[in-house]
């Protein structure tokens, strides 16, 4: 049974006046009959499938709708049209940084992000040692969570997210987080949790990175899939057409 | 609908921890961990209820037995609407960085927030009472029935939370249009005037703001010395109940559409 199946999934966007205006002016472009709504395909029919244990890298340039995709999948959004079927519990690190809280300390940011991801309280008892040790925090524990540095909060969401061992793992762009020595121990850490068997999907502009790593690779170009299949030959052909451009 | 209910227990059950953990950070947050933080929001209310009954008992001569405690009872009441449901309409938007990024039940943040109106609130109604007291309001068995009231005000409370974070998270303008609407509803909520100078339809008319009708019943219990009637009891359990239910459809149909606009 395959752990992820995508059939013709889009995913579509509302975009123009609609969001950026506000109740008085909806009110007033409806009486006038100006309002006007755009649609905009974000992801726009993809499929694809995965088995256990294999490793998608998706390709693509900036707003190809990668990270739409990842959301979708990550149960965040819900696709407009088609079918998924995603089996596993997932573990996503979709942009680290996000999402703590700049007043509150290390340590209670810390069991505030385990319970957002799904952990239990004793779990995080039993592990946050582990965590804070991992991301080298031990002098920060009782700091302000604004007063740490951009490369220790990806190091602290890192170890955070990493804890569990998922079946479906889902990275954006994250394997290059904290400095060479962190970078390192985060991708040994990675490679053990994909190693272990989890279905990956990555997300990368490194195809050198995708080209290591990944047993399939799913290239998007403004939503559209361009093609799905074996890593080299994609690879192969997304570097052609980028030296087209 | 047994069914939905059932399974809505579970999940609350099973995101306890996460909903301690956002209890704890809203209440860390709003107090900033300072002794005045929490002292403020005390002090807040007492002065803004000195200044109105000084104006209103020096001012405008208002002179009716208790008129202090009745001011309060509508002041407390008013500033627990207006608290919780201001801090249940930013819950959304304030969590955007997170809803967008984690696969979450989106109304533990509205529940959050309320939680910690709630701790707010409880503390003024303490003093309340206190004030009463001093004031020679004579306690009685009758009051513990101000808990009827205190629960569909929170139910009520919840259910605008949930309509107008969903609309703020579409119309952004909502925030200054809510503002002025709570001005108008102090206003219509009879917090500083007495309603029975007016014709008995028009003070029907009043009974159509859920707030007066929440209001009233503090202030039957603790003034009047009576237990409104079921007509009332009836009219608190159809106003939280249909805020409830508004509010939870909306969140029901347009739950994963709220992305599109964070």
């Amino acid at each position: 049974m395959s752990k992820i199946e995508l059939n013709d999934v889009s995913v579509s966007y509302i975009v123009g006046d609609f969001s950026n205006v506000g109740l008085k002016d909806v009110i007033i472009q409806k009486i006038k009959g100006t309002y006007t709504q755009k649609e905009f395909l974000a992801v726009d029919h993809v499929t694809f499938s995965l088995d256990e244990g294999e490793l998608l890298g998706i390709v693509g340039s900036n707003g190809a709708g990668k990270s739409t995709l990842l959301k979708v999948i990550s149960g965040i959004m819900r696709p407009t049209n088609g079918t998924m079927a995603v089996n596993g519990s997932i573990a996503s690190l979709l942009e680290l940084g996000t999402g703590f809280d700049g007043d509150l300390t290390v340590k209670e940011n810390t069991f505030l992000r385990g319970a957002m991801l799904g952990y239990t309280r004793e779990f995080m008892n039993e592990t946050y040692k582990s965590i804070i040790d991992f991301a080298e925090l031990q002098d920060f524990e009782d700091r302000k969570f604004s007063h740490l540095s951009s490369g220790m909060k990806s190091r602290l969401a890192f170890s955070i997210a990493c804890l569990v061992k998922p079946e479906i793992l889902i990275l954006d762009e994250v394997l290059s987080v904290g400095d060479g020595a962190f970078r390192k121990k985060s991708e040994d850490k990675m490679f053990e949790i994909i190693k272990g068997g989890a279905t990956t999907l990555l997300v990368s502009h490194s195809i050198s990175q995708i080209r290591r790593m990944a047993t399939k690779v799913l290239w998007l170009d403004k939503g559209k899939q361009i093609a799905f299949g074996d890593t080299k030959e994609i690879c192969d052909k997304y570097e052609a057409f980028l030296k087209t451009k | 609908m047994i069914e939905a209910i059932r399974s809505q227990i579970v999940q609350l059950k099973k995101h306890k921890f996460l909903f301690e953990e956002l209890v704890k950070r809203d209440f860390k947050k709003k107090y900033k961990r300072t002794v005045l933080g929490m002292l403020w929001s005390l002090i807040s209310p007492l002065m803004q209820l000195l200044v109105m009954s000084v104006v209103f008992t020096h001012f405008f001569g208002q002179h009716k037995p208790h008129y202090t405690i009745y001011l309060f009872a509508g002041n407390l009441t008013y500033s627990f609407f207006k608290d919780s449901t201001n801090g249940g309409m930013n819950s959304l938007m304030q969590n955007a960085g997170i809803i967008t990024k984690i696969n979450l039940p989106k109304y533990m943040f509205l529940l959050s927030k309320n939680v910690a109106s709630l701790i707010n609130f409880g503390l003024t109604l303490i003093i309340f009472l206190v004030f009463a007291a001093v004031d020679g309001v004579v306690f009685h068995f009758r009051f513990l029935m101000l808990l009827y009231p205190i629960v569909c005000l929170i139910i009520f409370n919840i259910g605008c939370g949930f309509i107008l974070s969903a609309l703020f998270v579409i119309f952004k303008d909502i925030q200054y249009l809510y503002d002025i609407f709570t001005l108008m509803l102090m206003y219509l909520s009879a917090i500083f005037y007495y309603t029975d100078s007016y014709p008995e339809n028009i003070q029907r008319l009043f009974y159509l703001n859920p707030l007066y009708v929440y209001i009233t019943y503090m202030r039957h219990i603790v003034l009047d010395g009576y237990i409104p009637g079921l007509a009332t009891h009836a009219l608190c359990l159809i106003y939280a109940f249909g805020a409830l239910a508004i509010g939870a459809l909306i969140y029901k149909k347009y739950n994963y559409k709220f992305m599109y606009y964070m």
